[in-house]
């Protein structure tokens, strides 16, 4: 069953025929060309695909493409602003916070919705937010540096 | 025979709708020729659908239906069967008054996953362990069901038929999770065992809710919820009745932990083992009990 839907993407209108059996991840990647989020586990266990839907954080590989009709969604594409890497971009960077990288979007937009919640986060609470994406390179400690020199950039600028 | 199409799709074929009111959504249920399932935040049934353990024909996506998005604190708590945990945990009148419940749903696997599983999903999808069952049971919740006779409520209890079964008919949906205003003196608590921090199934769980005399000196009344420990959720009752007029100190609360351990028909399997979950049931009990003591007394 094919429907016609609308998607908001990185603040682009997008018009676009899916199958109801597509997720949002598959039509963000291979009918809109965002290949930023990944598919990793394809159940909610690995976090590699994560968005942000209407304003939170969700596992797009868990979402039907019909159902985000109308849905305003921003992918690891959306979080640079006029070519300037975000905060948490720049600091993963700085940090070494990655090594092969599949994993890095969905880091990168869980760590930007925490500190939009949390600007000054403890380390459990940062461990805490990231408990839903999986980094199979081990990488965890220097992703949490990256997170907390992120949000002292973001104070500082703030 | 799978009618998949060879695209990379791992789904079966459905129709999908998203009807915008609950008479709409409970004909398309009771009119559906084969399988039909509704749709809340989908971290159970999706993947569920890839896994092919279900395979709906139609999927009625129930989101957009006003009551089912209901959340809201006079005479009780109102819990549309679509909101979401995350709106639970952040709902102030829950935090004061239901804290237990909003610890569940803040346990729930991800922010990711909270942000789009339902409460009403993890009643109707009625896994064994579903962390927010056992709190919402044990605060007295009650369940308003939609279907094609018109509606019904039942304890929340009685929901649950086995594993991944409930007593909706075809046709029915969940439309309200509702608790009673919790009376004076009472408390309640959930604690669930997982071998690591977080993102993982209760290897065991256990909500207690008790409430005391006007003197705060006696238990007036206690519930006790088992998550993972038997194919629903379940109270133990005697547990429960052997509280009720008791002073609670030390001996009582580790007592009613073993009478709770009684309750529990727990099975073996990768996450623990029965006589691993029958311990675990003992000291979760007492725990959640002293806490739910500390809350009653304020």
């Amino acid at each position: 069953m094919k429907q016609a839907i609308e998607l908001n993407v990185n603040g682009e209108p997008h018009a676009t025929l899916v199958d109801s059996r597509e997720t949002l991840l598959d039509t963000l990647r291979y009918k809109l060309g965002h290949m930023g989020p990944k598919e990793g586990c394809g159940n909610g266990n690995c976090g590699a695909c994560t968005v942000v839907l209407n304003g939170a954080v969700v596992n797009s590989c868990l979402v039907f493409a019909v159902e985000a009709a109308g849905a305003d969604v921003t992918t690891v594409e959306g979080v640079a602003a006029e070519g300037n890497l975000h905060p948490v971009q720049q600091a993963f960077i700085e940090h070494g916070a990655l090594q092969c990288g599949f994993c890095t979007p969905g880091f990168i937009m869980s760590a930007k919705a925490l500190l939009e919640r949390n600007p000054n986060p403890s380390e459990p609470e940062i461990r805490l937010a990231i408990s839903g994406n999986l980094c199979r390179c081990t990488g965890y400690d220097k992703i949490v540096r990256a997170i907390q020199a992120a949000s002292q950039a973001l104070s500082q600028t703030a | 025979m799978s009618n998949k199409e060879k695209e990379g799709l791992s789904v079966d074929v459905f129709e999908y709708a998203a009807p915008q009111n609950l008479q709409d959504a409970v004909v398309l249920l009771a009119e559906a020729s084969s399988e039909a399932r509704p749709l809340a935040g989908g971290t159970d049934l999706i993947a569920q659908m890839k896994e092919n353990r279900r395979s709906p024909a139609l999927v009625v996506d129930v989101k957009k239906i006003p009551e089912l998005n209901v959340l809201s604190y006079e005479a009780g708590l109102h819990i549309g069967a679509a909101v979401s945990c995350t709106q639970i945990a952040e709902f102030e009148p829950v935090r004061t008054h239901y804290p237990a419940l909003a610890e569940a749903c803040a346990l729930i696997g991800s922010y990711q996953i909270q942000n789009r599983a339902a409460l009403g999903g993890n009643f109707c999808n009625a896994a064994p362990s579903a962390d927010a069952v056992p709190p919402a049971v044990s605060y007295g919740a009650r369940l308003v069901i939609a279907g094609p006779n018109g509606r019904r409520e039942i304890p929340s209890e009685d929901f649950f038929v086995g594993p991944g079964q409930t007593v909706l008919e075809k046709g029915e949906v969940l439309v309200e999770i509702a608790l009673p205003p919790p009376p004076p003196h009472s408390g309640a608590a959930y604690l669930r065992f997982i071998p690591r921090e977080e993102m993982d199934i209760a290897v065991a769980g256990v909500g207690s809710f008790v409430q005391l005399s006007s003197d705060a000196r006696t238990c007036e009344q206690a519930r006790i919820v088992l998550a993972a420990v038997a194919p629903t959720p379940v109270r133990a009752q005697e547990a429960e009745t052997f509280l009720a007029g008791k002073s609670l100190d030390d001996t009582t609360l580790a007592q009613a932990g073993e009478l709770a351990a009684q309750a529990a028909s727990p099975i073996s399997d990768v996450r623990g083992s029965a006589a691993y979950r029958i311990e675990l049931v003992k000291v979760l009990t007492r725990r959640t009990l002293g806490t739910a003591l500390e809350r009653a007394r304020g």
